[in-house]
């Protein structure tokens, strides 16, 4: 194996798209460095993308926020203009591992590690956040929803990477809120997930939402039909029950040792109904 | 494989040394630094008795490679003591009986001072959420939980 240092995206694009053999990014490594020492993973060269200028701030943007890829979780928590402006994104992102897992896990690499449980990608596409990408054709940009293509994989072609995260502005009276079910309190993978983002008019309607799921299909669920269900509401017990008829409508689950179809089902409903109460109160609706 | 030359700060001193490019972190400090306080618990980021910080922050050093910490200022439990004065955590683990087989316990020192340095007066579900990443199998946490208020009170009253 190899170990290059980047310093531009530019550069890392290009050591990434030349590379014959398996080439990967490493940002926090908490994902990539266990795999590799778990023997299924042969990997010829690593591209440490830390040192490129630039991949591990966070600056205002057009009234939203942009995310350095490198950003680990702890230092994401600690900055309060996240925090305002997502903390459903925030809560999300913090759920990822241990302490120290925290002091070096992205939520970059929470999206580019392709699992359907990660928990900070729900969040992100609740969020309608975009990847900026940087590839050997150039620069562009991409929805979160579209990155994740099934488990451990995504839509990324060789040579791209993601250099950072955007969170765009969000309106007055707009909250966020992500939960997510584990058989324990801490350390654990979800078994299913919810992430919701609303925005409320003066009077406490909600006038936009978007609804993710997470754990519940082979990748992250964008619901049109539970942001539907609550879109025109005040949250009512009926359009509570609707969001979670239709989060349930929208889960294609596995079966497994950690939940059934039917327990994974059930609870992303009932974790989407309680996202959504808590993304309610956020934005500053009372009941 | 080529080898790798690192300049790096270890508990405040400057230390250079050579590793292979896949070596994560921990492998160097024990095998090559002989800085052996750091254990090798799971080796999967899951059990924190590696932990150590680097540029501050708590990190396990088996989810880091040697190759990253070029420029990079790192602490171990090794540069926790003051020669043979022990830190009030030390002291409180020992007086507090806070360890049996003692594998994890450098893990748990290392994370527990950055923790105070975080938040000098956390609450016991405060540190155990922090402590969440370091495992023990022996003491059931009660008596871990309760070293590190004696000690966090004790440096907040010096």
């Amino acid at each position: 194996m190899r170990y290059m240092i980047a310093q531009s995206a530019k550069a890392a694009s290009a050591a990434l798209a030349e590379e014959p053999g398996n080439a990967r990014v490493l940002a926090g490594g908490t994902d990539l460095l266990v795999q590799m020492k778990a023997g299924n993973l042969r990997v010829d060269l690593v591209v440490d993308i830390k040192k490129i200028p630039g991949i591990r701030s966070i600056t205002a943007e057009a009234g939203g926020l942009r995310i350095g890829a490198a950003v680990a979780g702890s230092e994401l928590g600690e900055h309060a203009g996240v925090c305002a402006m997502g903390p459903g994104v925030v809560e999300a992102a913090r759920l990822i591992g241990s302490t120290q897992v925290q002091g070096r896990c992205t939520m970059v690499g929470n999206l580019c590690n392709g699992s359907p449980a990660g928990d900070s990608v729900p969040a992100l596409v609740a969020a309608a956040a975009v990847v900026r990408v940087e590839g050997p054709e150039g620069s562009r940009d991409c929805p979160v929803l579209d990155i994740p293509a099934g488990p451990g994989r995504t839509t990324l072609k060789k040579g791209e990477i993601i250099t950072s995260v955007f969170l765009p502005a969000r309106p007055e009276r707009s909250g966020d809120a992500y939960l997510r079910f584990i058989p324990r309190t801490e350390m654990d993978i979800a078994v299913a997930s919810a992430a919701v983002n609303l925005t409320l008019d003066a009077g406490g309607t909600v006038t936009a939402a978007r609804v993710a799921l997470g754990a519940v299909a082979p990748k992250v669920v964008l619901v049109d039909a539970a942001a539907r269900a609550i879109i025109g509401t005040k949250l009512d017990d009926a359009a509570l029950a609707a969001l979670a008829a239709a989060c349930e409508a929208a889960c294609t689950p596995i079966d497994d040792k950690r939940g059934t179809i039917a327990f994974r089902t059930s609870t992303a409903g009932v974790l989407a109904r309680r996202a959504a109460q808590i993304a309610y109160a956020r934005a500053g609706g009372s009941k | 494989m080529k080898s790798l030359h690192v300049s790096t700060t270890i508990n405040g001193d400057p230390v250079e040394f050579i590793c292979d490019p896949d070596e994560p972190l921990l492998d160097v400090l024990r095998n090559r630094l002989h800085l052996t306080g750091a254990k090798e618990g799971c080796g999967t980021g899951d059990c924190g008795a590696c932990s150590v910080t680097v540029n501050g922050r708590l990190v396990c050093s088996c989810l880091v490679l040697g190759a990253e910490v070029d420029g990079a200022v790192i602490t171990t439990i090794e540069g926790m003591a003051d020669g043979d004065q022990l830190h009030p955590l030390q002291r409180a683990f020992i007086d507090g009986a806070a360890f049996q087989c003692g594998v994890c316990t450098p893990g748990i020192l290392v994370a527990a001072k950055a923790l105070l340095e975080k938040n000098p007066d956390p609450t016991d579900e405060e540190v155990r959420y922090w402590l969440a990443g370091n495992l023990c199998r022996c003491t059931g946490y009660d008596k871990i939980i309760a070293a590190v208020q004696v000690a966090a009170a004790e440096m907040r009253g010096a």
